[in-house]
């Protein structure tokens, strides 16, 4: 009886939770005038959201950006993450407190900074400019991904390859680097979400006819209701959860995996909640 | 070698974290003259006037409210989460996550078409012969937004916390006559509150900050504090008094964050200052 | 025949932040030789491996290889190889890639890779293992490939840092006498580190006793178990009683309220010295036959033999080993011969 409550709780929850999501893919495939009405099933929106020129350019923007600077930052990061590891004391605290800060500031501080520094620097705002506040706010993540990583791993892997006649830089690039793959990828995901979804920093430091998708559905949304954006959301939450599903069973596998080889325990994850869930 | 790979973040973190924060800092504290620009508290002094108060004020209050609904809301959620209601935890949690997965403005902007005149909230009000309410662009929808898109931040700290305590406290202080409301104050709910304190902070911090939200959901009525920064960059131009409310942002969220912390009473492994 | 000096450490001494690992070590190990360094837990016979494969420098002191010095070379260019004290595989690497990883840095022929790792894993009894995750593997098998990986580059000297500490006790031994075995085959010299002393006596050439950074005695395993320099050492090889006594003069100890004679001579008269004497060296007897006596308070039954706790009628108790037992609260005798009493200058404390 009680966990019948329970449950209905949970689900009650999820129905607020789902309940948008559902309304707006249902209204994608609505044919209807008036949007409160259901005015037969058209597939006229996704047709029309192809032909848009705007939201395209944006969509492609989009990726690129999310593409080039998940990649970036995970290089950047994963370096980075190898350095402060291996780095002791005050050195180590100051660059892990200055690395939590794009992470606990609020977003549009951050922004605003940058804003501000590509103004000071007379840079031209568009894809540079955003390409280069996306590495700032993805770079921190990665490296959060990739530590915990480098911290299980066994600290005499590093020596066994020198022991076996390799260089520092050859230790470093087939043990170090396949050792903690896992945690580089995850990052880079990681990474790449966090780009796609970022609509603020965005917003603030892009310029010249640069637009990704969130600043598109922003403009467009503040115009009101527009069934392209119903379809693209559609499109965009079906992609996700392929995605997720993928990662998900990527994630078991390697659990099972670790736990076979009776490994040590996972640390958190970089706290952001859609990853800290397992 | 190991000390070179931290040389391009270092150089990075420097120009696009260090530097961009100093020039926040030095716009906060300078004002423009002629030929130049000059110290001043000019900025901070002018974000004391009551219509700016006002602004901040109301924002404290939506963040305020919106962290209590999510901590109402989610914590007992978390608890019959990390229970053992549901046979498969793990889906139940994935299912909780996935909409967090959708672009956060997809996520805001669908609440627009639940909302508005002719929505489906309407539809649906209409459908069942009840009067029609008009919620969109009020504190309410902005309230509504917040709590849809940070409940989730709430929910999965608690919920990890919670499934971490060990079974055995929970059996051990029913078997010392603890009754099961007992229980839940004296040692589930302290034990969780680590949980709930970087919860509030999760929630709050992106609450009080948020412009988007009130932006669409609150049709640009219902200025926040947010958007009184986005305006001073992108329309008033006026960078110095833009610059001066982030401080002071910055300076509140730190605040509340060292509050929490002290609650906390437990070293966390991420130093703040 | 004497064989030459393979490695040799002179003066060697090693400090992390001005705490002492290592002080002044001096250590010669001939080649083909089975050494192994032995000490309680923090004495520094990890760092003296470390020091000799390369992973850290000498504060003082110099390594030598071969008669040459080695201070500067880097760990990829000695021609020694380690097993990890927790064997440190690579898990992104099946057990063939692992046992091939040092051959494919030396960019050998994939044909000769194949054919000296299947002849490694042959040797560690791994055939049919060259696909399988390592990770996977029961600790005895990883044991084995890190052992196999480190082999498959024919070290001059193989540096074995408690290998077989993680290992159930039958596969301990088995472990120990294959590793026995292939030192023997291979001819390739061998430094050992354990913490147990069984295993030290029973596969070495040479036992190296360690303790604070210092090196106490070197010796064989005979010399290591009859002759202790000191009650440390005495104390470490094998629980032993170990009391306080004074030497009358040559021959002629003093301790538990008697006189006894011994085998010693060259102390002080009336010198004060530690008295060793193993439990299996005293025997039960009827007390009015022996000096020493005493009451029993405890009796234990540890498989081969009896562990019994005697406390005599100054305070003083007793280890005794013996296959026979007295119930707790019987006076017994327990008597030694003047062989078995082994008398040690006082370690300075
Ligand atoms: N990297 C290090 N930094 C500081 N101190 C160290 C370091 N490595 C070892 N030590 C110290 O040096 C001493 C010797 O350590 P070592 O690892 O050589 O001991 P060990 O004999 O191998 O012990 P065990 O049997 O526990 O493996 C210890 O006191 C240890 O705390
Ligand atoms: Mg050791």
């Amino acid at each position: 009886m009680v966990r019948w409550l329970k449950r209905s709780y949970i689900y009650l929850i999820f129905a607020f939770l789902y309940l948008p999501i559902a309304v707006l893919m249902v209204y994608s495939l609505n044919d209807a005038r008036s949007r409160g009405m259901w005015g037969g099933f058209t597939l006229r929106w996704y047709v029309e959201l192809f032909q848009d020129r705007t939201i395209m350019n944006s969509l492609y923007a989009t990726l690129i950006i999310g593409v080039s600077s998940a990649l970036i930052a995970t290089v950047i990061g994963t370096m980075a993450a190898i350095g402060i590891h291996n780095t002791r004391g005050v050195p180590k605290k100051l660059i892990m407190n200055v690395t939590y800060l794009p992470v606990l500031n609020p977003e549009i501080v951050t922004a605003i900074s940058l804003m501000l520094l590509f103004v000071f620097s007379r840079m031209r705002f568009g894809y540079i400019t955003l390409l280069l506040s996306h590495i700032t706010f993805n770079v921190p993540y990665v490296i959060l991904s990739v530590l915990p990583k480098l911290r299980q791993l066994n600290k005499h892997l590093y020596e066994a390859a020198l022991d076996l006649g390799c260089t520092p830089l050859q230790a470093l690039w087939k043990v170090i680097i396949p050792e903690i793959m896992p945690g580089i990828i995850t990052g880079l995901l990681l990474a790449f979400t966090l780009s796609i979804d970022d609509f603020v920093v965005s917003f603030f430091t892009t310029g010249s006819g640069v637009s990704t998708l969130s600043i598109t559905v922003y403009s467009m949304a503040r115009r009101g209701i527009n069934p392209k954006i119903n379809a693209l959301s559609t499109i965009m939450f079906t992609f996700v959860l392929a995605l997720l599903i993928i990662v998900n069973v990527r994630q078991a596998r390697e659990e099972r995996k670790e736990r076979n080889g009776r490994r040590v325990p996972k640390k958190d994850s970089p706290y952001d909640p859609r990853f800290g869930s397992a | 070698m190991k000390r070179l790979s931290l040389t391009p973040y270092v150089i990075w973190m420097v120009l696009f974290t260090v530097v961009p924060m100093l020039l926040v800092l030095y716009y906060a504290f300078t004002v423009p003259t002629e030929g130049g620009t000059t110290w001043s508290l000019e900025n901070f002094t002018r974000f004391f006037q009551p219509i700016y108060l006002r602004v901040f004020i109301r924002s404290l209050n939506l963040a305020v409210i919106s962290t209590l609904i999510c901590l109402l809301l989610g914590y007992p959620a978390a608890m019959i989460m990390a229970g053992n209601a549901f046979k498969r935890k793990h889906v139940i949690m994935l299912l909780f996550v996935v909409p967090m997965w959708m672009n956060f403005l997809l996520r805001t902007y669908a609440w627009l078409t639940i909302l508005e005149r002719n929505g489906f909230l309407n539809s649906l009000l209409t459908f069942f012969s009840l009067p029609r309410v008009n919620i969109l662009y009020t504190n309410g929808a902005v309230v509504l937004g917040m709590v849809y898109n940070f409940l989730p931040f709430m929910v999965l700290p608690i919920y990890s916390v919670l499934s971490k305590i060990d079974k055995g406290v929970v059996e051990a202080a029913g078997d010392l006559g603890a009754n099961p409301f007992q229980v839940f104050i004296k040692v589930i709910l302290p034990l969780s509150l680590p949980g709930v304190v970087s919860g509030i902070t999760m929630v709050f911090m992106p609450a009080m900050t948020t412009f988007v939200i009130s932006r669409l959901l609150g049709g640009g009525q219902f200025t926040l504090i947010g958007n009184l920064i986005e305006q001073q960059f992108l329309v008033v131009g006026d960078w110095g008094f833009g610059s001066a409310i982030s401080v002071v942002m910055i300076v509140v969220i730190l605040l509340s964050m060292a509050v929490m912390s002290f609650f906390e009473g437990e070293e966390k492994d991420v130093a703040l200052w | 025949m004497v064989s030459e000096i393979i490695v040799q450490l002179k003066g060697v001494s090693k400090y992390y932040d001005d705490t002492p690992a290592l002080t002044d070590v001096d250590l010669y190990i001939r080649k083909n030789e089975f050494v192994t360094l032995l000490g309680p837990s923090g004495c520094g016979k990890t760092t003296m491996l470390r020091l000799i494969g390369g992973f850290e420098k000498p504060d003082t002191g110099t390594i030598t290889f071969n008669g040459q010095d080695i201070g500067n070379v880097p760990s990829h260019k000695r021609k020694v190889n380690t097993v990890f004290q927790r064997y440190a595989l690579f898990s992104h690497l099946n057990v063939f890639e692992n046992i091939a990883f040092g051959l494919r840095i030396k960019k050998m022929k994939e044909s000769v890779i194949r054919e000296k790792v299947s002849r490694m894993l042959e040797l560690v009894n791994l055939q049919g293992y060259e696909k399988r995750d390592v990770n996977s593997l029961s600790g005895g098998q990883q044991q084995r490939v890190a052992i196999a990986r480190a082999l498959v580059n024919e070290p001059d000297v193989l540096l074995l840092d408690e290998p077989l500490a993680a290992l159930d006790l039958k596969l301990r031994k088995e472990m120990q006498h294959e590793l026995k075995n292939m030192q023997r085959q291979l001819g390739i010299t061998f430094l050992f580190v354990t913490h147990d002393q069984e295993e030290a006596l029973s596969m070495s050439d040479t036992v190296v006793v360690m303790k604070d950074g210092e090196i106490q005695q070197i010796g064989t395993p005979e010399m290591i178990y009859n002759e202790p320099v000191n009650a440390f050492v005495a104390d470490f090889i094998g629980e032993s009683n170990i009391v306080d006594g004074i030497m009358r003069q040559d021959y002629l100890v003093e301790f538990a309220g008697n006189l006894f004679e011994c085998a010693d001579s060259g102390f002080a008269r009336d010198e004060l010295v530690d008295v060793v004497i193993r439990p299996e060296d005293l025997a039960l007897m009827p007390p009015d036959q022996a000096k020493l006596k005493g009451v029993v308070r405890s009796v234990n039954f540890l498989g081969v033999h009896y562990e019994m706790i005697v406390e005599g009628a100054d305070g003083t108790e007793w280890l005794v080993h013996s296959t026979l037992m007295e119930p707790v609260g019987t006076m017994v005798g327990l008597g030694l011969e003047p062989m078995d009493i082994h008398i040690m200058k006082k370690v300075r404390a």
